[in-house]
C-alpha cells in the first residue's frame, strides 16, 4: 500500500530492540545472584507488558467510542487509531505468557496470593481466595483476551470491507459494536486492573483503581496516536488531515492527562483524609521509599501537560506535543513500575538496566508492529461516511 | 467627521459568506457582521483578530487559586487553627489536600465570571444597555454586513454599489453618520 516502512524508522524500531535487548541481559547479569531476582524479573516484564498491550486497548477502546457516538472528524487518523490497535493481539500473547510464567511460579512473589503457602497463613487472603485464586484468575484473564481479541478483529474487517464495498450498512453496525463493546468495557477495563496489578497488593484495595488504570493507559494512548500521526504527516502521508485534526488530538491528551490527575487525587485524598491504617498502607510505602519518584510522576503527568498543552497554538505545534508526548509517555510508564515494582518488591524496588531494558524492547517490537500495521491498509478509509466531514474538519 | 455606512443584507449565513469573500477579494473592509449566531469561519475572511478572552481566563483563574489559598490560609489556619481529620494543623501545606477541592472550585468560579463579564463589557452587552445592531431582524433571521466608506478610501460609493449590484443582496440600507 501507500505507506512503507522507512530504513530509518526499521533501524529505530530494530535499535531500540537490541539496545533494549542488550541492557535486559546486562541487569540479569548484574541481579542473577539477587535472591529477589525472579520477582523482579517478572516484574520488570509485567510492568512493560501492560504498559504497552494497555496502549493496544487504550487504543481500541478509542475507536470504539468514536464508533458508538458516531463522530465524524477523525476518519481521516482512523487507519492511525487501527494500527494502534492492531498491536493488541501481539500485547496479549506477551502479557499473556508473563502472566502464565508468574502463575507457574505460584505468584513469584509478586501476585502472592497465589502462593500456597501465603494462603495457608494469611486469612484476608484466604478471605479473598473466592475470587483470587488461579483458576477464576485465568478465566477472567482469557475472557478479556477473548472480548478485546473478537471485537478488534471484528473493526479491523469490517474496515476494511467497507474500503471495498462503502455503504452505511457497515456503519451502523460498527455503531452497534462499538457501544456493545463499551459494555464489556466497562466492567473489563476495572476487574482486569484488579486482577493484574490491584491484586500485587493483595490487603489492599481501592474502588476507582481502575479508573485509575483506565485514565493513565487512555492518556498514554492519546499522545501515542498523536505522535504516530505527526510523523506519518512529516513523512508526507495524510493529506487530509489539518491543524484542527492534531488540534482535537492534542484536546483529547490535555483531557485525558486531566482525567487521570483528578483519578490520582481523588483516590489519594479519600485515604488521606479517612486515615485509616489497613488504606494508608499503599500511600505510606510508597512516599516513604519514592517520595521524589512517586510525586515527581504526578508533576510529569499533571503539570506538564497542563501548563504547557494550555494554549491553542500550543496544541497545533507539532514539536511541542511531541515533547509532551514523550514527557507523559515516560510518566505513564513510571506510573505503571511504581504501581506494580512497589507492589512486589517494597523498598527494594530499583529503576535497573532490566526495567529500561525490557521497555526499550517492548518499545522496539511496539514501534514496528505499529508501523507494519500502517503497511496493510490505506492511510485514508475510502468510504468511510463521514470521510467527507473530516476532509473539512475545521475549528 | 461625516460618514458614511451601508447595512447590506441577506437570509442566509452561507451566502453572506460567499459575498463577503467576493468583495473582500476585490479590496473591500468589511467592519462588522450582525447575525443570530456565530457564523463559522467568518471571522479570517472579514480579518477579525484572534479574540484574547483565552488569556484574560487564564488571570482571572489565576486570580482565583491565589485569592483562594490565601483565604483558607488566613481561615483555617492562622486566625482559627482547625483540626483537619486529626492532622497537623498549623500546616497549610501538610493539610494542601483539604483545600484543593476547595482552590479548584474558586479557581473555576472566578474564571468563568471573569470572562463572561468582560465579554459583556466588551461588547457593550451588559443587560440594560442600548442595542447595537442596526435592524432587529438580525436577531430572528437575517444577517447584515456592515461597510464604512471612512475605512474604504480605495473605492467609491457607486463602485461599491455596482459591486453589491453584481454580487447580489436581499436589501441595502445607507445611513450617514455625523
Amino acid at each position: 500500500m501507500e505507506f512503507q516502512i522507512t530504513k530509518k524508522a526499521k533501524n529505530l524500531a530494530f535499535g531500540l530492540m537490541g539496545l533494549g535487548a542488550l541492557l535486559t541481559i546486562m541487569g540479569v547479569a548484574l541481579t542473577a545472584s539477587d535472591h529477589h531476582f525472579l520477582t523482579r524479573f517478572m516484574a520488570s516484564a509485567l510492568i512493560s507488558g501492560f504498559f504497552f498491550f494497555a496502549l493496544g486497548l487504550g487504543s481500541l477502546f478509542f475507536l470504539s467510542l468514536k464508533y458508538a457516538t458516531e463522530t465524524g472528524w477523525y476518519a481521516a487518523v482512523k487507519r492511525v487509531i487501527e494500527a494502534v490497535a492492531g498491536f493488541l493481539p501481539v500485547g496479549m500473547v506477551i502479557l499473556g505468557v508473563v502472566l502464565l510464567i508468574i502463575t507457574l511460579a505460584d505468584g513469584a512473589h509478586i501476585y502472592t496470593w497465589m502462593d500456597p503457602e501465603v494462603q495457608a497463613h494469611d486469612e484476608i487472603v484466604r478471605k479473598k481466595a473466592p475470587y483470587l485464586n488461579k483458576i477464576f484468575f485465568w478465566i477472567r484473564t482469557l475472557a478479556y483476551f477473548t472480548t478485546y481479541f473478537l471485537f478488534w478483529r471484528g473493526f479491523r474487517n469490517r474496515s476494511l470491507e467497507e474500503d471495498r464495498v462503502g455503504g452505511t450498512e457497515i456503519h451502523f453496525k460498527n455503531y452497534k459494536k462499538g457501544a456493545t463493546f463499551l459494555v464489556f468495557f466497562a466492567v473489563f477495563s476495572s476487574t482486569s486492573a484488579w486482577d493484574w496489578i490491584m491484586s500485587i497488593d493483595v490487603h489492599w484495595f481501592s474502588t476507582l483503581f481502575g479508573w485509575y488504570t483506565f485514565a493513565g493507559m487512555w492518556c498514554s494512548t492519546m499522545v501515542v496516536l498523536i505522535m504516530t500521526t505527526l510523523y506519518l504527516k512529516k513523512l508526507g502521508h495524510l493529506p487530509n488531515v489539518n491543524d484542527s485534526h492534531i488540534h482535537d488530538l492534542g484536546k483529547w491528551a490535555f483531557a485525558t492527562s486531566f482525567l487521570w490527575s483528578y483519578m490520582w487525587f481523588s483516590q489519594f485524598m479519600l485515604i488521606w483524609y479517612a486515615n485509616i491504617g489497613e488504606e494508608v498502607v499503599y500511600f505510606q510505602l510508597r512516599i516513604a521509599e519514592f517520595k521524589y519518584l512517586y510525586f515527581g510522576m504526578f508533576i510529569i503527568n499533571f503539570a506538564f501537560p497542563m501548563l504547557i498543552l494550555m494554549s491553542r497554538d500550543a496544541k497545533r505545534n507539532a514539536g511541542i506535543l511531541v515533547f509532551v508526548g514523550l514527557m507523559i509517555l515516560i510518566g505513564h510508564w513510571l506510573d505503571v513500575y511504581i504501581m506494580i515494582s512497589a507492589g512486589a518488591l517494597g523498598a527494594n524496588a530499583r529503576i535497573g538496566a532490566l526495567e529500561i531494558g525490557m521497555a526499550l524492547l517492548m518499545a522496539g517490537v511496539f514501534i514496528f508492529v505499529v508501523l507494519r500495521n500502517l503497511t496493510k491498509a490505506p492511510l485514508t478509509p475510502v468510504n468511510h461516511p463521514f470521510l467527507d466531514e473530516s476532509n473539512h474538519h475545521e475549528i | 467627521m461625516s460618514d458614511k455606512v451601508l447595512y447590506v443584507m441577506y437570509d442566509d449565513d452561507e451566502v453572506l459568506k460567499n459575498s463577503a469573500k467576493k468583495l473582500v477579494a476585490k479590496g473591500v473592509k468589511i467592519s462588522e457582521v450582525f447575525s443570530p449566531f456565530p457564523i463559522h469561519g467568518i471571522d479570517p475572511i472579514i480579518g477579525v483578530k484572534n479574540t484574547r478572552l483565552g488569556i484574560m481566563a487564564f488571570l482571572y483563574g489565576l486570580t482565583g487559586l491565589t485569592l483562594a489559598t490565601v483565604g483558607m490560609r488566613y481561615f483555617m489556619i492562622v486566625d482559627w487553627p482547625m483540626n483537619i481529620g486529626g492532622k497537623p494543623n498549623f500546616s497549610y501545606l501538610e493539610n494542601m489536600l483539604a483545600f484543593v477541592p476547595i482552590s479548584f472550585e474558586f479557581t473555576v468560579m472566578c474564571a468563568a465570571h471573569g470572562m463572561a463579564i468582560t465579554y459583556l463589557l466588551r461588547n457593550k452587552t451588559l443587560p440594560g444597555m442600548p442595542a447595537q445592531n442596526p435592524d432587529p431582524r438580525t436577531t430572528d433571521d437575517k444577517f447584515v454586513m456592515e461597510i464604512r466608506l471612512s475605512e474604504n478610501h480605495g473605492v467609491t460609493e457607486a463602485e461599491l454599489d455596482g459591486m453589491l449590484q453584481e454580487i447580489g443582496y436581499l436589501e441595502l440600507d445607507k445611513k450617514e453618520l455625523k
